[in-house]
Formats: structure tokens, C-alpha cells, sequence
């Protein structure tokens, strides 16, 4: 590893949070979808819904904290396509830098922004009544896993933002992503859904994710399930993260 | 070569080849720049000048052919070139979202070198950006925006520069004001290898001028040099290829280079 590839991701993560600081609509953006969602699911259809559960908002919340990251990482691919386009990522290709600094200061950046967003979603949804007795510890798991599936993702978005011919390809890949968490039992429980919609809701990574997330805020037993779903998580991180660098190197080559 | 070579040249390229697919990029070039020349690389759009310059700056591999910059081999010694080189791309590579100041100061703690802010303050001070240096570079003006991309390459005193089409798309005052920053960029004993469409921009800026064409180094001179080449017996040489026409009746059409006709020159010609 080149020896200052500390300091040089530092110094770009450095530069590209500042853009974040002064382009604070991204953060807002991200953010209000999942909330719009989450007023609409709560206060509109969230009545009809029987969950078997006590609030409505606290059985949503984590899936609507998924919506908030799947919808947060287009920014990390735009931003990244932006420098690609501009030649600044030339320059910096071109530079004594350690090379994949420059990616992990999008990787961190995207981290920092995201969080961000989450912590906005958390504090409305705190306003509309959610609660939780969740201890320091069970909260520390709900971030780690927040934050590893946000990695997963970002990675994701760094594949897609290296090999996006136009601005609208780099972002437009997380429309799926977004649209994973319907199918799951993150708005509803998957036992109303007929056969084929329930096994794939089942067996999809966000259902697992979600139901340990849900356990972890009611102070449930999280069970096997946590494990399927770090292994989701790692599995798709693992992944994504050998095809970006591919993809890096390509480019960079 | 007339003046005395005592050292090995800055940049020295053998039979440079490149293909992308199908497509012959770069057919066997040649090129030797002298320490501390200006060299310009002349040619028309798709003549290969950005892969010339991409390979010598270690954003692409070449097929074929060896290139050494500063006694350093693009291919085996990709980080000793990187360390010695500073690259200004077509586009100005800026980050407009910062200010002027912060991109210098950036650049210079991507180089690792001690106190960013005076290094950028000092050349916001020589490319007369002092007072812009507050300002988002997004709403800086196309030269402005050059020369402060110029101005990063500085940092570090790299001893090769590459300047590619430094002008291409600006306007012609901006055009003179970035002629002044590659003059003053060479004034230390940089070596400066730019590309450009305009043999006017070579005429004005450059010790030696290279005229690439169809993946090939077809004329490698002096101004002096490449006009003694070009008698009227070349006539039909310039009718095989057209798209040079306006850089070789340029060549025997001009004699005094006055700024602001050259500038309109070639503005009226695309």
C-alpha cells in the first residue's frame, strides 16, 4: 500500500465533504422522500395496516431508513461520474497519490452523507411518536448494520458511477434499490402476500436486514436472522466492491 | 539538434504505438523534447495529441513503443514519472465547487509539501487571481478557470509540464492571458509539452513544433525549420489532407504574429 494513502484519502474526503457542506440540498433531498413515505404510510394507509405490532411507526421505521440509504448513494455515483467528467479525477490520476484514495474518499464521503440523512429520518420519525427502549449496545448493532449496508451500497454506486456513460445512468440505478424494500416485509408483514411474491419477499436481503433492525429497537430476540442478514450485507459488499475496482482499473489503465 | 544536448532529453518517445479496437491511434511516434523547451504538438482533432500526452502522463498504457519522462519510464516507472510530471487537461480541471485558493491549496497537500496556503497564495499572486482567490472557481471565467489550472500544475515544481489544447474554447483575450501563464511557466527551466489545433499558438509559445497526422509525427522542427520544409512543390501533400490545410497556409501566409489577428484568424477559420 502506497504510504500515503492515510493522508491523501483524508485530504480528498476532506474536499469532496466540502462540497457536501455546501450543497446541503443533497443531504435535504435524500431525505425528504423517505419522510414523505413515511408521513404518507403512517398517517394515511398505516390505519388499514394490521401488523400485529403496537405502532405503525416503529414497525416502518427501519425500512424507511433503507429508502433513506438506497436513495442517498445516487448522489455518491453522480458525484463521482462529476469528477470523472471534469478531469479533475485525471489530475489526480495523474498525480504521486496513493491511486485508490480517490475512491475511498467517495466511499467515506458517502458514508458521512448518509448517516447524516438517517440521523434527519430518525429525529422526524422521533417527532411522529417513534419510540424505543433499545439499549446503547442494540443501538450500536442497529448502526453497525446501517453502516455496513450503506458500504454495500456505496460500493454499488462506485461501480455504477465509473461505467455510467450519462449523469441520468449514474443515478438512475438506485430506482430498483429503492424499490426493493416494498417488496419485503418492511411496509407490511409478508404473510398476506400470495406464494411467489411472499418467497421472494422472504428471501430478498432487505426483509432480513429490516426484521433484525426491528427486533434490535423493540428489544426483541434478533435469532438467526441477523446472521442472514450481515451475510447479505458482507456478501453484497464483498461483491461490489471486487467489480468496482475492476472497474477502477480499467479506467485508470 | 543546434544547441549543445549535454543531458538526455525531458521527454524522449520511440515508436509510440496505440489502437483503440479496431481504430490506429498512434502509428510508431517519435518525439524528443529538449530540458526546459516549449515544445507544441500540432495537429487537427483526432490526430492522436491526448493519447500522446495521456500515455506520457500514465493515464493509458501504450501498445507498443517506449517513452521515458524525466529519465523515467512510463510503463515500468509510472510513480517516479508521476512525481516528476503535471498534467492540465483539455477540460480545466478545477473543482469549482471549491475556491480558487482551496484547489491550490488542495493540489498542494496532494503533493505533500509543507504550508498549502502560502504556495497558494503566492501563485494566485503571480496568475493575478488574488482577488478572485475567495471565489467558488464555478463562476470564474474561462480564463480565469485556465489559469488557475495552470497555475496547480506549478505546485511542487514538477520539472515536465503537459498542456493539453491549453486554449481550445476560449476566447481571445483569455487566449493571451493563458499565453502570458505557459510563457511564465517555462521561465523557471520547466519543460512544457502542449498540444494545440492553432499553429498560430505554436508559432507564438514554442522553441520546437512537431506536426502529428494520422498517428505519425510527419514534420518535427523549428519554426525556422518547418517553414524551410514546406516549399510549393508540398502543394499536393496539403490537398492528401486537408484538414492541415489552414495550419500550412497559416504557416505561409503569416509572417508577424499580432495577437488579435491570430485570434480572429482562427476563430473565423472553425
Amino acid at each position: 500500500m502506497n504510504k500515503h494513502f492515510f493522508g491523501d484519502t483524508a485530504v480528498l474526503t476532506g474536499r469532496s465533504l466540502s462540497h457536501i457542506m455546501r450543497s446541503m440540498d443533497t443531504i435535504i433531498t435524500t431525505a425528504v422522500t423517505p419522510i414523505a413515505l413515511m408521513l404518507l404510510f403512517v398517517y394515511v394507509l398505516g390505519g388499514a395496516i394490521n401488523t400485529g405490532t403496537g405502532s405503525y411507526v416503529n414497525y416502518l421505521l427501519p425500512g424507511i431508513l433503507l429508502i433513506t440509504i438506497a436513495s442517498g448513494i445516487a448522489y455518491t455515483a453522480y458525484r463521482l461520474f462529476l469528477d470523472m467528467q471534469g478531469g479533475i479525477f485525471e489530475r489526480f490520476q495523474s498525480m504521486p497519490i496513493a491511486r485508490s484514495s480517490v475512491l475511498w474518499a467517495h466511499v467515506l464521503t458517502s458514508l458521512v452523507a448518509n448517516l447524516v440523512s438517517v440521523v434527519i429520518v430518525v429525529l422526524v420519525a422521533l417527532l411522529m411518536g417513534f419510540r424505543s427502549g433499545a439499549g446503547v449496545l442494540s443501538w450500536l448493532a442497529v448502526a453497525g448494520m446501517l453502516v455496513l449496508f450503506t458500504l454495500a451500497l456505496t460500493w454499488l454506486a462506485v461501480i455504477a458511477g465509473l461505467s455510467a456513460k450519462t449523469v441520468d445512468g449514474a443515478s438512475a440505478f438506485s430506482y430498483p434499490l429503492i424499490f426493493l424494500p416494498f417488496i419485503s416485509s418492511a411496509f407490511v408483514p409478508t404473510d398476506t402476500m400470495p406464494g411467489p411474491v411472499r418467497w421472494f419477499a422472504e428471501n430478498q436481503p432487505v426483509t432480513s436486514i429490516v426484521n433484525s433492525i426491528r427486533d434490535l429497537l423493540a428489544q426483541q430476540p434478533v435469532g438467526t436472522e441477523i446472521w442472514v442478514a450481515l451475510a447479505w450485507c458482507v456478501g453484497i459488499l464483498a461483491a461490489a466492491y471486487v467489480f468496482a475496482m475492476a472497474a477502477y482499473r480499467r479506467k485508470v489503465s | 539538434m543546434t544547441t549543445p544536448q549535454v543531458q538526455e532529453p525531458a521527454i524522449h518517445v520511440r515508436g509510440l504505438e496505440k489502437s483503440f479496437k479496431e481504430l490506429k491511434v498512434l502509428r510508431g511516434v517519435d518525439l524528443a523534447v529538449a530540458r526546459g523547451s516549449i515544445f507544441a504538438l500540432l495537429g487537427s482533432n483526432g490526430a492522436g495529441k491526448t493519447t500522446v500526452v495521456r500515455i506520457l502522463s500514465t493515464l493509458l498504457q501504450a501498445d507498443g513503443g517506449t517513452a521515458t519522462v524525466h529519465g523515467f519510464d512510463v510503463a515500468t516507472q509510472a510513480e517516479r514519472v508521476r512525481e516528476s510530471i503535471s498534467l492540465t487537461g483539455q477540460f480545466a480541471a478545477v473543482d469549482g465547487v471549491l475556491t480558487g485558493r482551496e484547489n491550490l491549496v488542495l493540489v498542494a497537500r496532494l503533493r505533500h509539501l509543507k504550508d498549502p496556503g502560502r504556495i497558494a497564495d503566492d501563485l494566485l499572486e503571480r496568475f493575478s487571481l488574488t482577488d478572485a482567490g475567495g471565489r467558488k472557481a464555478a463562476t470564474y471565467s474561462g480564463g480565469m478557470r485556465r489559469r488557475l489550472d495552470i497555475s496547480m500544475s506549478l505546485i511542487g515544481n514538477p520539472p515536465v509540464i503537459f498542456l493539453d489544447e491549453p486554449t481550445t474554447g476560449l476566447d481571445p483575450q483569455a487566449r493571451i492571458e493563458v499565453w502570458a501563464a505557459v510563457k511564465e511557466l517555462a521561465r523557471n527551466g520547466t519543460t512544457v509539452l502542449l498540444t494545440t489545433q492553432y499553429l498560430e499558438e505554436a508559432e507564438h509559445l514554442a522553441d520546437r513544433i512537431a506536426i502529428l497526422h494520422e498517428g505519425r509525427i510527419i514534420v518535427d522542427g523549428t519554426l525556422g525549420e518547418l517553414k524551410a520544409l514546406l516549399p510549393p512543390v508540398k502543394v499536393e501533400y496539403v490537398e492528401k489532407q486537408p484538414s492541415l490545410e489552414d495550419v500550412f497556409f497559416s504557416i505561409v501566409g503569416t509572417n508577424s504574429v499580432g495577437t488579435d489577428s491570430v485570434a480572429t484568424d482562427s476563430e473565423g477559420k472553425r
